[in-house]
This record gives structure tokens, sequence and C-alpha cells, in this order.
């Protein structure tokens, strides 16, 4: 079976992102890009199933600019086999997201799609969802357990109520939650040899598949900031300002 | 004028609060409200979201594959109805999460998640980057209005009305058949909901293992408040996911948040932001958590906890 995994170049979650004082958006310039850290648990979940066996191809997907490549090189590096870059220079939100993903899997013919559940930018969570609908397939959301299963899929969900576990006819789209794996460190001779895998470019015009309505950014702000307040230096301290303060 | 969609949350024949926080926010975009509770029988939620203040009318949408809510079988039912209306809104639970942009694309229309603030009716205001950076954003004439709402933004709207017309309604899409529900693991034990609570305790790390959690527990049993956690004391296994507080677990907004033996990372500090007054416990007088604390103390937990616990 067939495996794609997206990943998404993202700003590095260790950042801490600055608002651009015109309101134009966030500063990106000289800040740390990454893999999407939900797509790395995509991608590990991918190579395991691989490695299990049940899996016998796995093919990772950027849509993005030309920087995109080392998010590729990186799926790739942790062993993915091949690597497709949507190229896009301008945004792309979810649902323009989804209908490229939506054109290269039906050339690649998947058997599973495996995403984030939300990508650490925009943090819409979104385009999993969206992608399983235009192709009319199965959704399982923030998965922490994947089960293989013939042609179905156990997949145990992290919910607000707790664990949910659904079974889903493949082809099906399941979305990655923190939990499902710990993704493993590349080590270098994997980079040299990600070097080597097959890294193919399609325009985003060649798979976008029509107009797509896109929503505006009219403004970017920061948001109020936290002050801090004070310290105090004992249990009774803290009790003695809690009350004060009517909070308990 | 607005024509309002409302999905209502609910689970075991109890309407969730969440949806009252949905109606809040359509309350501000204005127009005609209609909740839409999508069930396999019964109209009990049906009764309960006709009460909310400000709900013009009940839709009851009973289909047999409504027992447990599923993606896969409520978007094709939401889209089948939704034609009529400007917006169509959810709250962002993971069931709403999970459930609009399947809506959304079926509808072609793009979807705002986890409206924060409304400008207008097609204007909103939503976090980016953990909410470290809040965006206005417009959606386009040519679309319906799909998107969820931040619950923590939104207080329940208040107060009750004389029921709202109920009307019962047959599903006229077709279903798929290809996704089954299994099972639902809970661990909600008699504590308060940590997404509903006044009060929450929140352990993390600094903990140290399973048993001492307990110490949380002992404090939040004693202030009737919710428990909550840092993703690292979900990972260690030592409290279940549902508890974990942050950018990718709850989004809260208690009155008093406590947290004991918790750094203060961004994805964490994104989940309560809007808490009313934060306290934190903390051995590391540099721990970025102080940056946020309105009442910081600088301590051992396994000292404080117990002690705040039986001052109580
Ligand atoms: C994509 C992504 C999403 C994430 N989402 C979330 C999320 O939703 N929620 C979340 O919480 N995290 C999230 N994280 C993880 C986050 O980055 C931090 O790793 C996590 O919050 C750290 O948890 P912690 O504060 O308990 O642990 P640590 O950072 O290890 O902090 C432990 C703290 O305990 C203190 N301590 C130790 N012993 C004692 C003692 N005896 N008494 C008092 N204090 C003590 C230490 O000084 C330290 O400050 C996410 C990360 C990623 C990459
Ligand atoms: N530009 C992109 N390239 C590849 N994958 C993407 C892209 N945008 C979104 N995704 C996938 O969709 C998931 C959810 O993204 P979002 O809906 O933007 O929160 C991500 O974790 C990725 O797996």
């Amino acid at each position: 079976m067939k495996v794609l995994v997206c990943v998404k170049r993202v700003v590095d979650f260790n950042t801490r992102i600055q608002v651009k004082s015109d309101g134009t958006g966030v500063q990106l310039d000289g800040v740390k890009f990454s893999m999407n850290p939900f797509d790395e648990i995509a991608v590990e979940e991918a190579i395991r199933l691989k490695e299990a066996g049940i899996a016998s191809e796995v093919v990772a997907v950027s849509i993005g600019n030309d920087k995109s490549q080392d998010t590729l090189r990186s799926a790739l590096a942790m062993g993915a086999d091949s690597a497709v870059l949507i190229n896009a220079d301008q945004e792309v939100q979810p649902l323009a997201a989804a209908k490229a993903l939506k054109t290269v899997v039906e050339q690649q013919q998947p058997k599973l799609v495996l995403m984030g559940k939300q990508a650490i930018d925009d943090d819409a969570n979104q385009t999993g969802q969206m992608l399983a609908a235009l192709l009319g397939w199965p959704q399982a959301t923030f998965a922490s357990e994947l089960v293989i299963d013939g042609d179905t899929a156990n997949v145990t969900r992290e919910v607000d109520a707790g664990l949910e576990t659904l079974n889903v006819d493949l082809p099906a789209v399941v979305t990655s939650d923190l939990r499902l794996n710990e993704p493993r460190y590349i080590k270098l001779p994997d980079i040299m040899k990600a070097k080597r895998k097959p890294l193919d470019t399609l325009a985003m015009a060649d798979v976008a598949g029509g107009e797509t309505a896109m929503i505006e950014t009219v403004k970017t702000s920061a948001p109020p900031q936290r002050q801090a307040g004070i310290k105090v230096d004992s249990t009774e301290a803290l009790l003695a300002e809690l009350k004060t303060r009517n909070l308990v | 004028m607005s024509n309002i969609l409302v999905i209502a949350e609910h689970a075991n024949g109890q309407l969730n609060n969440s949806t009252a926080r949905a109606v809040a926010c359509a309350k501000a975009i204005g127009g005609e409200v209609t909740v839409l509770a999508l069930t396999a029988s019964g109209d009990e939620v049906a009764t309960a979201a006709a009460t909310i203040a400000g709900v013009s009318n009940v839709i009851n949408l009973q289909d047999v594959s409504n027992g447990h809510a599923l993606a896969a079988t409520q978007a094709p039912q939401i889209a089948a109805i939704a034609d009529g209306y400007s917006h169509v809104l959810a709250p962002n639970s993971t069931f709403g999460k999970d459930l609009m942009p399947r809506v959304a694309a079926l509808m072609d229309a793009p979807m705002v998640t986890d409206i924060m603030a409304v400008h207008d009716a097609r204007t909103f205001d939503r976090p980016v980057y953990a909410g470290n950076a809040i965006t206005t954003v417009k959606v386009p004439d040519s679309v319906a209005v799909v998107a969820t709402v931040r619950c923590a933004s939104w207080a329940p709207e208040a107060g009750e009305q004389a029921a709202a017309a109920v009307e019962s309604s047959a599903n006229s899409a077709a279903l798929p058949t290809h996704t089954r529900f299994v099972g639902l693991v809970s661990e909600q034990g008699d504590r308060p909901d940590l997404q509903a609570a006044d009060r929450v305790v929140s352990g993390g790390r600094g903990l140290g293992a399973a048993e001492h959690f307990a110490l949380v527990e002992g404090l939040a049993d004693k202030l009737g408040a919710a428990v909550g956690a840092s993703r690292a004391a979900v990972d260690s296994g030592w409290v279940p996911n549902d508890l974990q507080v942050g950018q990718t677990g709850k989004i809260i907004a208690p009155e008093l948040y406590i947290a004991a033996g918790i750094s203060g990372a961004i994805q964490h500090l994104a989940g309560i932001k809007d808490a009313g007054t934060i306290v934190a416990i903390n051995k590391d007088p540099d721990a970025p958590i102080f940056e946020v604390a309105d009442i910081g103390l600088v301590a051992d937990l396994h000292q404080v906890l117990p002690e705040l616990t039986n001052a109580l």
C-alpha cells in the first residue's frame, strides 16, 4: 500500500514571533523554519508502517516556494521514498491546498494520506478534513494511535471527552496528534542518501483545480501582552493575596 | 441581514455549553439565529437549545447515523441545508474542528477557524502562531461564512427565554457508510469540566511522577477546581490527554489558573492567555511562566501545594 504524507514548511516552534509594526504580518526575515511538528509525526508514522511491512512506498508532498525542498529533503532523510513539490510563491490557504493535494492523490493513488492535525503557523486545523471531503474519503483527525487492519484502519483520536476510536475503510485521510509517536532524529548518512532520492516539482497552477475563494487578511496585530504581576515569598503570603483578590 | 446557522454540540442527550458560546458569537454578528441539532432520536437537545436567549428557531434533524457525531456523516447533512444561510458556525471544540472544515469543503467555501472577535458580519479576529499574533480576516461576499468560534472568547449567552420554535426535519443527503464509531474512553470523574470551570489547577513536568499529581488534585478538590496539565505531564502518561492545556490542547479562560511545575512554554501559554488571574508555583525564578503570572511564588511545589491545600 502506498502512503502519501503532507509536510508544510513553517516557522520553527521555538521561535518567538514578532508582529510587524505596520500590521502587514509577522517578521519572517532571518527566522528559523522547519517542518511542521505534526507533519514530522505524520512522516514518522508513514515510515513505521513501511518498516512494519504494511506500507510499500512513502511519498512526501509539500506546497510552497523553493525552500520547501528542504522540508521534503528532511522527509526523505527520515525515510520517505520520493517527494513532490507543488511550487507556489503566493499564500496557499487550506481549501486551495486541499484541492491541490486532491490532484496529487488522484495521480499517486495512495491508500492512506497522513497529515498533521494543524500547521503551527496558521493554526487552521482544516486541510486534512477538507481533502477528505473533496475525495469523499473517511477522515480520522487528531490520531494518537493508528492500526491498519486489511482494508480498514482503527484510529484512536484525542477528543475533548477523552479517547475515541473509529474504524474507517481505506483509502482514508488521517491527521496526527502529538502522541501518535515520537519522530526519530535524522542521521547524517540519511541526509546524504536523501539527496539522491527523486523530488519532482509541479506548478500550483497545474494542480489547483480552478478558482478558489480566498479569505483576505486585513491586518495582523500583536495580542494584548500580559504583564508580570507580583512575587510572593511564602504559601501564607500567596493565600493572603488570593483572599485579598477574592479568588478563594 | 444575516441568517446564521449554529451547529449544536451535544452528547448523551445533553447540550454542551459550547453551543451557547457559539450563539453568543452569532448574536455579535447579528441577525436571525437558528440552531441545528443533529440527533438520532429524542428532542432533549433541541428543547434545551430553544431556550438559549437569542435563538430564533431550532431544527432537530433526526437520522440514525447521528447516534455518534461523525464528521463524515454529519457534514453532508449540514451542507444540504446550509444553502439558505449566510453563516454556519460551530464551537471550536474537537467536535467543531473535526466537522466544520468538511462542511466548508462540501460548500466550496474557505473557513475561518477560531473567531475571537467580530468586526462586522464578514470580518473577524482570529489567532495565529499559537496566539502570538491576531489576524483580522474578511470572508469574500461570494461564499457563506463557515467558521468555528473560540469558546474561551465568548461567555455562554446568559439567561433563558421562552422556548423558540422547534422544527423536526429528516435528512435528505446521501450519507457514506465508510466510517464507524468503535468506542469512547472517558476518564472524566466528578471534577468540573476543564473548559467550563472558574478555577483550574494545572501540573507539569515539575511534579516529577504520576503519584505526585495527587498534590494538584488535592488542591483542585479543595478549591472546587478543574484539573489541567502541560503536554509534558500528559506525554509522561501521568494524566489523560483531555487535560492538556495549550495551543494544541484546550484553550481555557478560568477566573483563577494555578500552574505548578510548569515552565510556561509558548504553546502552553497559548491556552491560558484569557485567564483572569494566573498563579505560578515554580522553583526556577527564571521560568517564563513568571513573565505572565499575576502572582508568582518561587518555591518547591512539594512543599507549597500541601501547605496551601491544608490552609484552605
Ligand atoms: C507542536 C507543539 C505543540 C505543543 N502543544 C502544547 C500544548 O498544547 N500544551 C503544552 O503544555 N505544551 C505543548 N507543547 C510542549 C511545550 O513546548 C513544552 O514542552 C511543555 O509545555 C513543557 O511542559 P512543562 O512546563 O510541564 O515541562 P518543563 O518545560 O520541563 O517545565 C517543568 C518546570 O517545572 C519546574 N519544576 C521542577 N521541579 C519543581 C519543583 N519541585 N517545584 C516547583 N517547580 C518545579 C521547573 O523549574 C520547570 O520550569 C507543544 C509543543 C509542540 C512542538
Ligand atoms: N502548504 C502545505 N504543504 C503541505 N502540506 C500542507 C500544507 N498546508 C497544510 N498542509 C497539511 O495540512 C495539515 C493541516 O494544516 P492546516 O489546515 O493549515 O492547519 C498540515 O499539518 C499539513 O500536513
